[in-house]
């Protein structure tokens, strides 16, 4: 750049910057720098705690449900004052238990997190989390007999408990109540029950008339998760359905013939326009709130965005049986504590704040969740909580994504089987292809030796 | 390449890698007086060597050893919740990851998206730079728009570029659909498409970065050549073939060298736009050695896929340095 350029040359009216000036300012940038880092670097440096007093709380809750944990935490912030509480909420996913993981890992993991009861059982194994005693629970005044008692058992590994469960949150239908009655599918607020796949076809194909496009909206794109979620629950009510998943992951031993008629179905709502073939996560929720489909599926947490949208009349219900039995898929939020040296008081205060929280679980439950503190899910107030009360029932039928090294909510194996479905549903794979697909990259992990076994003894 | 010397004065981004075969004898001069008039005493040899410590040692800790750890862990069972190594494990780490289709996939796209974008980051650039040079008034703005992409981070290049690739109501399929197509396919969510999208993304990200090295380097062709050209009755695209484009080579080459690296490395718009999907692909290595280590915890096996990935830069390094010893050889 020989060649001088007016714009480069546009300096040479202002004051010429002396090396003095730059060093002082740099050194003033330096120490400002220096102050506002200079506890949470020596704290990083010593090891020590960032902000004695503080308990440190990371979460994987975004949209609905972030915005109702914020009036939990801000409830617990009135008592104890701001500086009792430091939160931090990351994309959930993979991504959220490598967070956990590495800080753990590192020796600076947060007093308490949030994970889903399918991802705390393999942190458990990898040593990464602090087993719950009855001592610990005694101190807040809690007891085994707090939790939903197959939630609890859940949540255990070799007997030891890890994880205070916080709620159950099942896969779900939202009905559009204008549509629907429209279509003349409704009972009055609710939906006329359905029971088998040709009442549920013939709902469908009455919905779809009314609408004019779509009956339901069930993610298909980038949205590997739902894509399971929706496929799991069909698979499940199956009889025969045999575990998907079994001796940890180390054999896949799904109903190969069930896998496929369900797939199938899937492709045939989709091709026959019952359903769309392409929606993403906020596509297939914006043709419910629009009138475009009567229907959509989705864990109970998009009930605090259904609510936000003006003029919208809606329900949510139970899934339908539309195959042999009732099933739903589920998983389950849970409180669990990293592995760290916890003084006693570190111990007391990082319990008191997940008795505080479970405290609240009524408020959780606005958010379309179904709690798991007895307190809470055997009260009347939520005996009384519409339209949660339309699918509590489904508590005793939920699945959880099965148990492997690579598995649980948001995992590598839900990554690999729910892309899959994807393309299935998007019609650009044969049930077959799709499956096949699956199982040859699923067989890779099943073949390798779980790298959290070696965690178990530590 | 034999022109090359006629600029070699001017201090440009082409004096790094142009003037080894054909070093003028001036050159060598200048080169061993350098020699002669260097102290080289004991003391300010440890003066130097105490200078390049702060930078040896963040150098030795955070590049060298991870280096070296790499090789060593690619041979073990090493897993991220323990401490040490781990068993032994030999080459399996290795013949796991060639024996996975995974990783093969994984690979084949990170060639494949090197395919897509270095022809379009190299080309496009120059033309655009060319065009941008002759500007005579308000060509700030030219260099501005082409470079302000670059200095975005990835996250949010990803966040744009997926409003765009929305399916449904985004910005292209809404133009699709204005068009009449009545239902567009959705670029990110569908396998032959997703990777082509990441590959427009990544030319409209980076392109900035190669356009102003060519910039760099047009301004440093004297104008006189194209004068005299220009009076011998060249027209303009004989002057841009024949003055241009062989000035521009040092340039060229490095544009490609540093295009092609960056390309093989591929990570953040697809973590972010497609996390890898749907299914795998547009899965490359990088992910695939980010899966592995941080979420499967088999820092070993991820270790043994990132040997390979090295090697893979190597060769492609390697063969790149050839053919331009070749040409230069032919044009010699």
């Amino acid at each position: 750049m020989d060649v001088p350029h007016p714009t480069f040359a546009a300096g040479r009216h202002s004051p010429r910057l002396s090396r003095r000036t730059l060093l002082q300012a740099a050194g003033g940038l330096g120490l400002a720098g220096g102050l506002a880092g200079c506890s949470t670097l020596s704290a990083g440096i010593a090891g020590t705690e960032v902000a004695p007093g503080t308990v440190q709380f990371w979460n994987l809750f975004s949209g609905g449900d972030g915005a109702r944990l914020q009036t939990m935490l801000d409830d617990y912030t009135k008592k104890h004052g701001t500086a009792a509480l430091e939160a931090a909420t990351f994309a959930w996913g993979n991504p959220y238990y490598t967070k956990v993981s590495l800080a753990t890992l590192g020796g600076h993991p947060p007093d308490v997190a949030v994970s889903h009861l399918t991802r705390a059982q393999n942190l458990a194994r990898g040593g990464l989390l602090s087993e719950i005693t009855d001592d610990m629970l005694a101190m807040v005044g809690l007891s085994a007999d707090d939790f939903t008692e197959s939630v609890w058992e859940q949540g255990k590994v070799d007997g030891k408990v890890y994880a205070l469960p916080l709620d159950i949150h099942p896969f779900v239908l939202y009905y559009n109540i204008d549509v629907c009655q429209a279509a003349g599918v409704m009972d009055g607020d609710n939906m006329k029950p359905i029971q088998g796949l040709e009442q549920w076809e013939s709902t469908l194909t009455a919905i779809k008339e009314e609408t004019g496009e779509f009956a339901l909206a069930v993610p298909t794109i980038a949205d590997n998760a739902t894509c399971w979620r929706w496929f799991y629950t069909l698979y499940s009510q199956h009889e025969g359905a045999t575990p998907f998943l079994s001796d940890g992951g180390k054999e896949l031993t799904w109903n190969e013939d069930i896998a496929l008629k369900v797939l199938e179905h899937m492709q045939k709502w989709t091709t026959s326009g019952l359903m769309p073939k392409n929606a993403d996560y906020a596509g297939a929720q914006t043709m419910m709130f629009t009138g475009r489909s009567g229907l959509y599926m989705m864990g109970g947490w998009e009930i605090t965005t259904a609510q936000s949208v003006k003029d919208l009349k809606f329900g949510m219900t139970a899934i339908p049986q539309i195959f042999d039995k009732k099933a739903a898929q589920c998983d389950s939020h849970v409180f669990i504590l990293p592995t760290m040296d916890r003084s006693a008081e570190r111990t007391q205060r990082a319990m008191e704040f997940v008795k505080e929280m479970l405290d609240q679980s009524l408020a959780w439950a606005a958010g379309g969740h179904i709690p798991t503190f007895t307190r809470a899910l055997d009260s009347q107030e939520f005996r009384d909580l519409k339209p949660q009360n339309n699918y509590a029932e489904v508590i005793d039928y939920v699945v959880f994504t099965p148990p492997a090294w690579y598995s649980g909510s948001g995992s590598t194996f839900e990554n690999i089987i729910g892309a899959q479905i994807g393309l299935v549903a998007q019609d650009l794979a044969t049930p077959k292809e799709g499956l096949d697909q699956a199982r040859s990259q699923l067989e890779v992990y099943a073949r390798t030796a779980d790298p959290l076994a070696t965690g178990e003894q530590s | 390449m034999s022109t090359a010397p006629t600029n070699a004065t001017g201090p440009s981004v082409d004096s790094r890698v142009e003037g080894r075969a054909d070093a003028t004898d001036l050159d060598r001069r200048r080169a061993s007086r350098d020699v002669a008039i260097r102290p080289g005493t004991k003391h300010e040899a440890r003066a130097g060597w105490m200078f390049l410590l702060p930078f040896a040692i963040v150098y030795v800790l955070f590049l060298i050893w991870p280096v070296i750890y790499m090789f060593i862990s690619s041979m073990f069972n090493t897993s991220l919740v323990e401490t040490g190594l781990g068993s032994f494990a030999g080459f399996d780490n290795y013949r796991e990851m060639l024996t996975k289709e995974e990783f093969w996939k994984s690979l084949w796209n990170t060639l494949v998206f090197t395919a897509f974008t270095v022809p379009p980051l190299v080309i496009l650039a120059f033309v655009l730079a060319v065009l941008a040079n002759r500007v005579r008034r308000g060509q700030w703005f030219f260099r501005l728009a082409f470079f302000v992409p670059f200095i975005l981070p990835s996250a949010a290049i990803a966040l744009i570029w997926n409003f765009i690739f929305t399916p449904g109501t985004g910005l292209w399929n809404s133009l699709q659909s204005a068009l009449g197509n009545e239902s567009p396919s959705p670029v990110l969510g569908t396998p032959s498409l997703a990777m082509l999208g990441v590959a427009v993304t990544t030319v409209w990200w980076t392109i900035g970065f190669n356009f102003v090295l060519y910039l760099a380097g047009l301004q440093d062709i004297p104008r006189e050549l194209y004068e005299a050209a220009a009076v011998d009755g060249a027209s303009q695209w004989q002057q841009i073939k024949s003055i241009t484009i062989p000035l521009l080579g040092p340039t060229t080459s490095l544009v490609i060298l540093l295009q092609i690296i960056a390309s093989l490395k591929i990570f953040d718009q697809v973590y972010l736009m497609t996390g890898g999907g749907p299914g795998l692909s547009t899965q490359v290595v990088l992910g695939l050695v980010t899966n592995t280590a941080f979420t499967d915890y088999r820092v070993g096996a991820a270790s043994a896929a990132s040997v390979l990935l090295f090697i893979v830069i190597v060769v492609v390094a390697l063969l790149r340095q050839a053919m331009e010893w070749f040409s230069a050889r032919r044009a010699d």
